[in-house]
């Protein structure tokens, strides 16, 4: 176990100490103790930075199932450590910010340290794994953490509500996910991303190769909230501040992103790769930022505009596939996607947790997050209204701002897709550009809308809950950093440039390295009067323009009836799977012997016959069969004829002395076919069995005593004459089909001299086979036990009444 | 004879599950017995009914009937007799609880439902 595998389980290690610290040191704040975690861990991340920007890689191999080629193996490229650096960075943070917004008198901050401890461990593990089955643990942990973390105050319905929901949600996708890894092993033999990518040449051919790139893209879509599985992000708002911005807004809906970047090798080669992330990421892109305008909770607003903003990366990593279809290209265009991709990740994680900070300091001080009664806060609140200005316009994407930089690639990658023809579907490629542009307007409305209508417009301070003021500075630094890096990035972008992004891209599109392409980045605010720049600016006029007529045009969002909305889809399915498995129970399970019977019956008449008929095993063979005597066929006329008196029987005792005929006519046949101990048994047995139905008979309660024929039931008969009949069947066949002597040559050779005896069945009852008889006589004795149990012991019952 | 006897054991099978799908409880039970009944004579038949002597070592046979179904045939017999006769006292026993041997009436109390 190396320094970085003690890196990575470091987060798990303190979440131990974490309620010791909580109960024996009430006075400080349990956060402070926690915040050491991930600030340690950022220096130690930094560290690595030199290495990957040299092109270097670091594996390091701990053994946990070696037989099953399940090994704990960590691998640090560049985007392993962007991410690490994000997670650890951002952590730092968040649990500042957690200190200052949890007060430690009201919360349990044992339990909230310790969820969000595991959580960071978790994503440590995810983006820094190179085992696809270690990545899956860490990846499930993460989903465990989330849904601990948004039911946080689980006595409020709407957190175990929203917990369960994407609980469910990425659950669902982190199973197919890991059917995905196992049809990659099945292909490739080996659970190693790295020896996997090394193979996308020959898996692409492979029949399991589309299976297993869907079932991937199942589990990445679900965590990283892409259209339709994005509903259960904004449920997951009901989690404390501090999570949604650290979780469900900068690292774990970024795990797919991950995940999607990391298996671009191995994946990205297929042009359904291509088009489905592309293509999915553009809608979602569309949908959320759609969306977002309608809400009027702020952290909807930025929930949806998560979703959004997922949705731009994800259609980025998907659009930087095409590089691999174009490699020959002497300046491949498509490259500038995945540069992109990258960049507006790091972006997005500094303005989105800069800005739920932002609403958390608003709710905080003002007691709510509703637009509608917040307003003018800008004078109050100088140092959060600059956050929120910043940080919204960066996501609007004006300059001169990081988020200007990405939009404006991210533009350029879209229009380039118009070239590809993977497919041929060119004509469709138009979309790309429209729905992002039309993304972008709805961005650039909900941005605004997001400062004016809480800083700026009619002050309505009677409305607030609470007496609003400024945030403490503690509660300020964390935000107050990220919106710096904004700036700082928005002015300085290169320093991004070889440090991170750089390695990242390679490690995203290791192919194009390989075809000898130099990855080169260089981010630049002036890039001359290109269709992108044009675009930005109709996205800034056009949406002035929404955001000013927005009364006039909001009512479009009420033509859509909740019912028909995709939550509305995910309750009534919910809903209804809860209501279907009771109905189809109750359907199924009536309480009745009889329907069990019917089923145990139809099947067994129907499993038997089909495979007698389909596997033609049906055979008739007379070969090897006995005499048939006059006195045996009167023998048998006489027994069917007494079963089917029972069925037609008047009275009961009728069909006792029926059943009596049936017994004696069976011992009959024993000594006919050579049988005498079982003629003996079997008249005895009979006798007593008669006797013993007698005695039931006698001592029918009155109620009972209401003799009647049984009434004929053509279903019951059918069934009767089908049971028989697959029996019969089955008897021809399987004594037509004998293969081998019987073993019993044996026991008539030896019953004398091994066993000194002359009658061979009884020989063969004690002496060979001797222990099935003693579980016969223990059978009897159980059975006399009860007998005299179920008589004797009835105190229970009559003191109850 | 091997065909004709597995006709009769069919006849059997045939009127014990219709006997078992009846309402009565009395009948079930008789239909298990009859269902005892074909199964044994099933045993016995389908080792082969070809005439030969009882299985008991005598001079001069060389021909004896198969002694292996048979010795499992009688422990079959005693085992069903054991549970038959525990089924009939439970039947008995439910009629001096219950008062009905309808079982249609028996589907547990309401709040077993």
């Amino acid at each position: 176990m190396s320094l970085l595998h003690l890196a990575i389980v470091l987060p798990f290690l303190a979440a131990v100490f974490i309620p010791f610290l909580f109960k024996g040191l009430r006075t400080i704040h349990t956060g402070w103790f926690v915040l050491l975690v991930p600030l340690a861990l950022f220096i130690y991340f930094i560290q690595y930075l030199p290495l990957t920007g040299g092109g270097q890689t670091v594996t390091k191999t701990f053994q946990w199932i070696p037989s099953l080629g399940i090994d704990f193996t960590a691998h640090v490229d560049g985007l392993g450590l962007l991410f690490a650096l994000l997670i650890t960075g951002i952590g730092t943070l968040v649990v500042l910010y957690s200190i200052y917004y949890l007060a430690k008198e009201k919360e349990a901050l044992h339990n909230f340290y310790v969820y969000l401890l595991m959580f960071m461990g978790a994503m440590l593990g995810v983006v820094l794994s190179d085992n696809l089955i270690v990545l899956y643990m860490f990846w499930e942990f993460t989903s465990i953490s989330s849904f601990l973390l948004i039911g946080y105050w689980y006595d409020r319905e709407r957190s175990r509500y929203g917990a369960q929901k994407s609980m469910l949600i990425t659950v669902f996708g982190g199973l197919s996910m890991l059917g995905g890894i196992v049809l990659l092993y099945l292909m490739g033999g080996t659970f190693s991303i790295q020896e996997l990518a090394g193979m996308s040449g020959t898996l692409i051919t492979d029949p399991l190769f589309v299976p297993a790139l869907l079932l991937i893209l199942l589990g990445a879509f679900t965590k990283s909230a892409q259209f339709p599985f994005h509903i259960w992000l904004p449920d997951a708002m009901e989690a404390p501040t501090p999570v949604s911005a650290y979780l469900h807004s900068a690292t774990m809906v970024k795990a797919g992103i991950y995940l999607v970047a990391r298996m671009s090798p191995v994946f990205a080669e297929s042009g359904l790769w291509l088009w489905l992330v592309a293509g999915f990421g553009i809608f979602t892109l569309f949908w959320g930022s759609f969306n977002a305008v309608k809400k009027t909770d702020l952290k909807a607003i930025l929930a949806f505009s998560t979703i959004s903003q997922l949705g731009l990366i994800m259609s980025l990593l998907g659009v930087g596939a095409a590089a691999l279809h174009y490699d020959y290209l002497d300046e491949n265009i498509y490259m500038i996607a995945t540069i992109a991709a990258v960049f507006h990740l790091i972006n997005h994680a500094t303005f989105k947790g800069a800005l739920f900070m932002m609403v958390g300091i608003v709710d905080h001080e003002t007691g709510t997050r509703d637009i509608r009664k917040l307003g003018g806060l800008v004078t109050l609140m100088p140092i959060t209204f600059t956050i929120a200005i910043i940080g919204s316009f960066s996501m609007a994407g004006i300059p001169p701002f990081n988020g200007f930089l990405s939009k404006e690639m991210f533009l350029a990658a879209m229009i380039s897709i118009i070239e590809v023809d993977v497919f041929n579907l060119n004509t469709w490629g138009y979309l790309f550009p429209v729905l992002a542009w039309v993304g972008s307007v709805f961005t650039f409305v909900y941005s605004i809308m997001l400062v004016y209508k809480t800083f700026l417009g009619k002050a309505q301070f009677e409305k607030l809950p609470k007496k609003p003021h400024e945030a403490p500075i503690g509660m300020l630094i964390s935000p107050l950093i990220l919106i710096a890096l904004v700036i700082v990035f928005g002015f300085f972008p290169n320093l991004l440039s070889n440090s991170m992004i750089k390695p990242a891209v390679e490690a995203i599109l290791p192919a194009l390295g390989d075809a000898g392409q130099e990855v080169y980045v260089n981010i630049y605010f002036w890039h001359g009067f290109t269709p992108e720049l044009f675009m930005t600016l109709g996205v800034v006029l056009i949406g002035i323009v929404l955001y000013s007529t927005l009364p006039k045009w909001q009512g479009i969002y009420n033509r859509i009836p909740e019912r028909l909305t995709l939550n509305g889809f995910y309750d009534k399915g919910l809903a209804g799977s809860e209501t279907g498995g009771y109905r189809l129970t109750n359907g199924v399970m009536s309480g009745f012997m009889r329907t069990y019977l019917v089923y145990i019956f139809s099947f067994f008449v129907a499993i038997l016959l089909a495979t007698l008929f389909i596997r033609g095993a049906f055979l008739f063979d007379t070969a090897d069969l006995a005499q048939i005597e006059p006195y045996e066929v009167v023998l048998a006329i006489v027994l069917a004829a007494s079963a089917i008196t029972i069925l037609f029987a008047k009275t009961r005792l009728m069909s006792f002395i029926s059943l009596g005929a049936v017994g004696y006519s069976i011992a009959l046949f024993f000594v006919f076919f050579g049988a005498p101990d079982l003629a003996l048994t079997q008249l005895v047995i009979e006798t007593v069995s008669v006797a013993l139905f007698l005695l039931c008979f006698y001592h029918l309660p009155e109620i009972s005593r209401k003799e009647e024929r049984m009434g004929f039931r053509f279903g019951n008969a059918l069934l009767a004459v089908l049971v028989g009949l697959t029996v019969t069947l089955l008897a021809f066949s399987s004594f037509s089909y004998r293969s081998f002597e019987s073993i019993s040559q044996y026991h008539i050779e030896n019953v004398y001299d091994l066993a000194a005896g002359g009658n061979m069945v009884n020989v063969i009852l004690v002496d060979f086979r001797g222990f099935d008889t003693l579980f016969e006589i223990a059978v009897l004795g159980v059975a006399a036990l009860g007998i005299y149990a179920m008589i004797r012991f009835r105190a229970v019952r009559s003191e109850n009444e | 004879m091997e065909f004709l006897m597995s006709i009769i054991v069919g006849i059997l099978f045939t009127c014990a599950v219709y006997l078992i799908l009846s309402k009565s409880l009395i009948r079930i039970i008789i239909g298990t017995v009859l269902l005892g009944h074909g199964s044994h004579l099933l045993l016995l038949t389908m080792s082969g009914l070809k005439s030969g002597s009882a299985p008991v070592l005598m001079d001069n046979i060389s021909e004896y009937a198969d002694p292996l179904p048979q010795a499992l045939v009688l422990t079959a017999i005693v085992i069903s007799f054991g549970v038959t006769a525990f089924f009939l006292v439970l039947a008995y026993r439910a009629y001096q609880e219950l008062g009905t041997d309808n079982m249609e009436q028996m589907r547990g109390t309401e709040s077993h439902d």
